[in-house]
């Protein structure tokens, strides 16, 4: 069963006032068959935790460790987080020009299974997953992410999660931007990528409506670079209706 | 790249000092003074690099020039002609000191012509080899497409030494001529070479400069409309290294009405060094709308990517309006480092970092690739794409 450990992770990216610390020691372990939602006010560090777990060179980790089934994270090179089974949904993903969708998906799963699948049985994986998510099959031609909307490139960044189906997924306000029709054909993919019960889910959202398609095993507030309250599925609900006021002296709602 | 800035607009663009309209052409090398390095148009140029080129010096060797036309069509002619040759000279006249000094000695020119109304499929190719190392040669080609004629034409060059020619392309009324110039010289070659077209009525020209090998090469493509309806593509696509200094001046002159042109050149620099040994590229794209060209349409586009710190790449559209009543005219240029997010992006989906860089710097130029409609052709400029980045393992 994969395990997530991070313990007291710290973190700092550089300034031009010199290095600023933005995750003051964080502590969390999901399991696989959990989900664990983080909500945390805008600033809080949310994306800051998710790209350090990636891996992302902008943040450099300067204090506590990340092991996945008790593997050392941050010793691995991106790629090679990716391959021992991280995925992170990105808040914005990037836009690749003159490389198609087809070929990236391709060459991401051949990187991530060790081979490269059976050109016939993936041409028929992809077909289903693009439907599933409600993705026209036009989009496979098209650059990666370019001229994407936002809707669009989230449903890609799930398309990328079915595919490359990991231990553990990281999910970057995957629902911010979303209309209700396209929260609803993303959810249902987290929910088809829960199911199998081998994989773990951490849900970093701002706001509870995506909670109401995807029913969190925790809670866990963010807030000021650290978890300040960890709770079952409760906790959203109390965050609904009070806010983020009790955890930052400032009100902003988690609610919508 | 996001570490470039975009700036297209459709007007602002650096007026050259001496208008377009003004500059100085003859066949005859005596008519230009030898040029210090100074002047606007060899402020780029190492001059000391370029072997005497530019200061006379005589024929020393001969490159060899070999037509491969497809066989299983007639309408090709190949001719080996003496410099007398009336057609010669039809496309265009030499505006820079070497072009001139090329004119003035090469000794037999090659002209391939392509009959009226023929369509071949199957490229030409010219296989243009240099002189051998330490030597000097002038060369002239000229590519006629007849009326209607439509052909594809490669012209390969490779080898070593000094090298510098005039290629024209002549194209009547309603001809399509495809033309990919690749160079692809050995470390030691020097090549300077003034590509001259002139596009008749209907006509349309898809040129393409391909600069992969040499320690200098310098190719300046001009393009001028002889009449209406016609249009004219000018691509390129360079890959420099260290201490390679590949230049590219484009010039379309649009002297008449309704016509068309798109320039896109995308190079990108690698490798470590310094001054001299540092990878440079230039690319200056002139375009000239005279008061004549009304209803003219015409974009310029110069891209470059840096691999590596110390590679430099000069970039400078040039955009002369002398009419009001165009159809459109705009120009962008953009120089930047390699995309950090696109590399993180990809790697976080378990690719590695050196094949994700190569699918980035695929990506990059994957547009002009496409423009190549030669199956073959574009199939080999991927492998030598493939080929320059595994040479520094990026
Ligand atoms: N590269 C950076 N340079 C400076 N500050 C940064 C950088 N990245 C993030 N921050 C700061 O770190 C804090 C947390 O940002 P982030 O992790 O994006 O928060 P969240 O995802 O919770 O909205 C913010 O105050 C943000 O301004
Ligand atoms: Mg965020």
């Amino acid at each position: 069963m994969a395990t997530l450990e991070i313990k007291d992770l710290r973190v700092s990216v550089a300034t031009d006032d010199g290095p600023k610390e933005i995750l003051k020691g964080v502590d969390l372990t999901v399991r696989a068959g959990e989900t664990h939602a983080i909500m945390g006010p805008n600033g809080s560090g949310k994306s800051t935790l998710s790209y350090a777990v990636a891996g992302h060179p902008k943040y450099e980790v300067t204090g506590g460790t990340v092991t996945l089934d008790g593997e050392d994270v941050l010793e691995m090179s991106v790629d090679e987080r990716a391959r021992a089974g991280l995925f992170l949904a990105m808040q914005y993903p990037v836009e690749v020009p003159g490389v198609s969708m087809s070929n990236f998906l391709r060459t991401a799963a051949t990187a991530v299974r060790g081979e490269a699948p059976k050109l016939r049985t993936w041409v028929k994986e992809v077909k289903e997953s693009m439907k599933e998510l409600e993705i026209d099959p036009a989009f496979a031609e098209r650059s990666v992410n370019e001229g994407f909307s936002g809707g669009e490139k989230k449903r890609h960044e799930i398309l990328q999660l079915a595919l490359l189906n990991p231990k553990i997924a990281i999910l970057d306000e995957t629902d911010s931007g979303l209309d209700v029709d396209a929260l609803r054909v993303v959810s249902e993919g987290v929910s088809r990528f829960r199911a199998s019960g081998e994989s773990g889910v951490l849900l970093i959202t701002h706001y509870t409506r995506i909670l109401r398609h995807i029913t969190p095993d925790f809670v866990h507030v963010f807030a000021g670079g650290r978890i300040v309250e960890s709770g079952g599925s409760e906790l959203a609900d109390q965050l609904e209706a009070e806010g983020y006021v009790k955890y930052t002296g400032a009100a902003e709602a988690a609610g919508v | 790249m996001t570490a470039a800035v975009d700036k297209p607009h459709s007007h602002g663009a650096v007026v050259p000092e001496a208008s377009r309209a003004e500059w100085f052409t003859s066949y005859d090398v005596a008519a230009f003074e030898v040029p210090s390095g100074r002047e606007e148009i060899w402020r780029f140029t190492p001059m000391k690099r370029l072997a005497g080129l530019h200061t006379g010096a005589e024929a020393s060797g001969a490159a060899s020039v070999e037509v491969d036309a497809p066989t299983e069509t007639t309408g090709i002619t190949v001719e080996t002609v003496q410099r007398g040759d009336s057609r010669l000279g039809a496309a265009g006249v030499p505006a820079d000191r070497v072009a001139a000094q090329a004119y003035s000695s090469f000794t037999a020119a090659t002209v391939v012509t392509v009959a009226k109304e023929t369509q071949v499929a199957t490229p030409v190719t010219i296989t243009v080899t240099g002189p051998g190392a330490g030597k000097v040669a002038y060369g002239h080609l000229q590519v006629r497409a007849e009326r209607f004629a439509e052909a594809v034409v490669v012209i390969d060059h490779r080898g070593s030494g000094v090298y510098a020619d005039n290629v024209e392309f002549v194209l009547a009324d309603g001809a399509k001529l495809t033309v990919v110039s690749i160079q692809d010289w050995a470390d030691d070659a020097v090549h300077v070479s003034a590509h001259h077209a002139r596009i008749g009525r209907d006509a349309v020209l898809r040129h393409t400069v391909v600069t992969l090998g040499g320690d200098v090469v310098r190719i300046s493509p001009t393009a001028a409309f002889a009449d209406k309806g016609a249009e004219v593509e000018l691509n390129g696509l360079y890959f420099a290294d260290a201490g390679q200094h590949f230049e590219h001046r484009t010039f379309v002159d649009h002297a008449v009405p309704n016509c068309t042109s798109n320039v896109v050149y995308k190079g990108a620099l690698q490798g470590d060094g310094e001054g001299d040994t540092a990878a440079h590229t230039v690319w200056v794209g002139d375009v000239l709308i005279r008061a004549a060209a009304e209803g003219t349409q015409t974009y310029e586009l110069n891209r470059n990517l840096l691999l590596t710190d110390g590679a430099r790449a000069d970039s400078v559209p040039n955009l002369e309006i002398e009419t009001g009543e165009i159809a459109g005219a705009g120009h962008a240029s953009a120089t930047g480092r390699f995309d950090d997010e696109q590399l993180f992006y990809l790697q976080a989906r378990g690719i590695p970092e050196d094949q994700a860089r190569r699918l980035v710097v695929r990506g990059f130029f994957h547009e002009l690739l496409m423009k190549i409609q030669v199956p073959e052709v574009r199939e080999r400029l991927e492998a030598a794409i493939e080929a320059e980045l595994e040479a520094v393992g990026a």
